[in-house]
């Protein structure tokens, strides 16, 4: 072994060491939806597959509440594209350190580019001293993710058919929203989508196919990019 | 929906997710993204996010519900457990105990 591969792997180690903190906080939430997947009528088979076609956490919730609710499949393709739109962001952040491999690389990395692969990589890869490695740094980190939620997903899918389908688990889905979205709510701005967001999807709960989410969400976006280009401006002057 | 369409679904879904998560690394050295938008994508999981919560929350069957409805409660609970620890399995799990005693 060169010393080159010897370092690609320990990279590979590095970003899944990375990832395992953060395992912690989404094993539950696989849990949970695998769980509510079977509580919104997906079968078992698809609830799984959901994890590795879509392989995204909170778009695959949206997709079983939507389901549960019968919502056309035009309305949830549009749900799950808008709730994953920050992954664009993710995408410009790291193409810097992968702008030299070849298609089936950035393809790979692209497909395992989650919100926690994401956090868990990038600060290592910004270092320096691991410029030349970096790609290996997120497939670590990547596959980590895949695996945590491959398994956890399972363990909520086999633990789901179990329960008594009183409980009251689709509350899990709000609750879950919750827990991903209060942490992000740093200051004014993001506070003001929030609200308007909130505010704007209740007065246009009763719209047909759900479109007064994806109308809210979209209205809450402007508002709150406008603030910031605002106060982008003002910082430069 | 049968399973003919939640098959496709699935397909275009992850079709979608992956194509967003390949767009800037394929288009690196090609093609740069307006500063506004860039500046804009942080906002889309908290305003989506928002929009989804707070009415399952307030709205029960196409009309507000009471002050004292359980979930609202619930879920307000949650929301002050995530503001002061930021964890996700106590956030959830005090949202769930709170629905708990309140029925």
């Amino acid at each position: 072994m060169n010393v080159h591969q010897r370092t690609n792997l320990a990279a590979f180690w590095l970003g899944a060491r990375a990832l395992l903190p953060l395992l912690i906080g989404v094993a539950p939430f696989g849990i949970i939806y695998g769980i509510v997947a079977l509580q919104g009528g997906l079968s078992p088979i698809a609830a799984q597959l959901m994890s590795s076609v879509v392989f995204a956490g909170s778009a695959q919730f949206l997709f079983a509440q939507l389901a549960g609710m019968a919502a056309p499949g035009a309305v949830i393709v549009g749900a799950i594209g808008l709730i994953n739109l920050r992954h664009a962001l993710y995408s410009a952040s790291v193409a810097p350190y992968l702008a030299h491999l070849p298609p089936r690389w950035k393809a790979l990395l692209a497909y395992l580019l989650t919100d926690e692969a994401y956090a868990a990589a990038i600060t290592p890869m910004m270092r320096e001293e691991n410029r030349h490695v970096a790609h290996w740094i997120l497939l670590g980190a990547g596959f980590a993710l895949w695996f945590g939620w491959q398994l956890s997903t399972a363990a909520g899918i086999l633990l789901g058919a179990q329960l008594p389908k009183d409980l009251p688990l689709d509350f899990a889905l709000p609750l879950t929203f919750i827990a991903i979205v209060v942490p992000l709510i740093t200051d004014r701005t993001r506070f003001i989508t929030a609200l308007i967001a909130g505010t704007v999807a209740v007065a246009l709960t009763n719209l047909p196919y759900k479109t007064g989410l994806v109308i809210s969400a979209l209205a809450a976006i402007s508002v709150g990019g406008y603030m910031l280009t605002q106060q982008a401006k003002r910082e430069k002057t | 929906m049968s399973d003919n369409a939640l098959f496709w679904v699935m397909v275009i879904g992850g079709l979608v997710t992956f194509l967003t998560r390949l767009s800037f690394i394929a288009l690196e050295g090609k093609y740069t993204a307006p500063e506004n938008f860039k500046r804009a994508l942080p906002l889309v999981p908290v305003a989506a996010l928002s929009a989804l919560i707070v009415p399952d929350l307030l709205v029960s069957q196409g009309m507000l519900t009471q002050l004292d409805n359980p979930r609202l409660i619930a879920g307000g609970i949650a929301i002050l457990v995530a503001w002061r620890w930021k964890n996700a399995t106590i956030t959830i799990l005090s949202g769930f105990i709170a629905l708990f005693l309140l029925h």
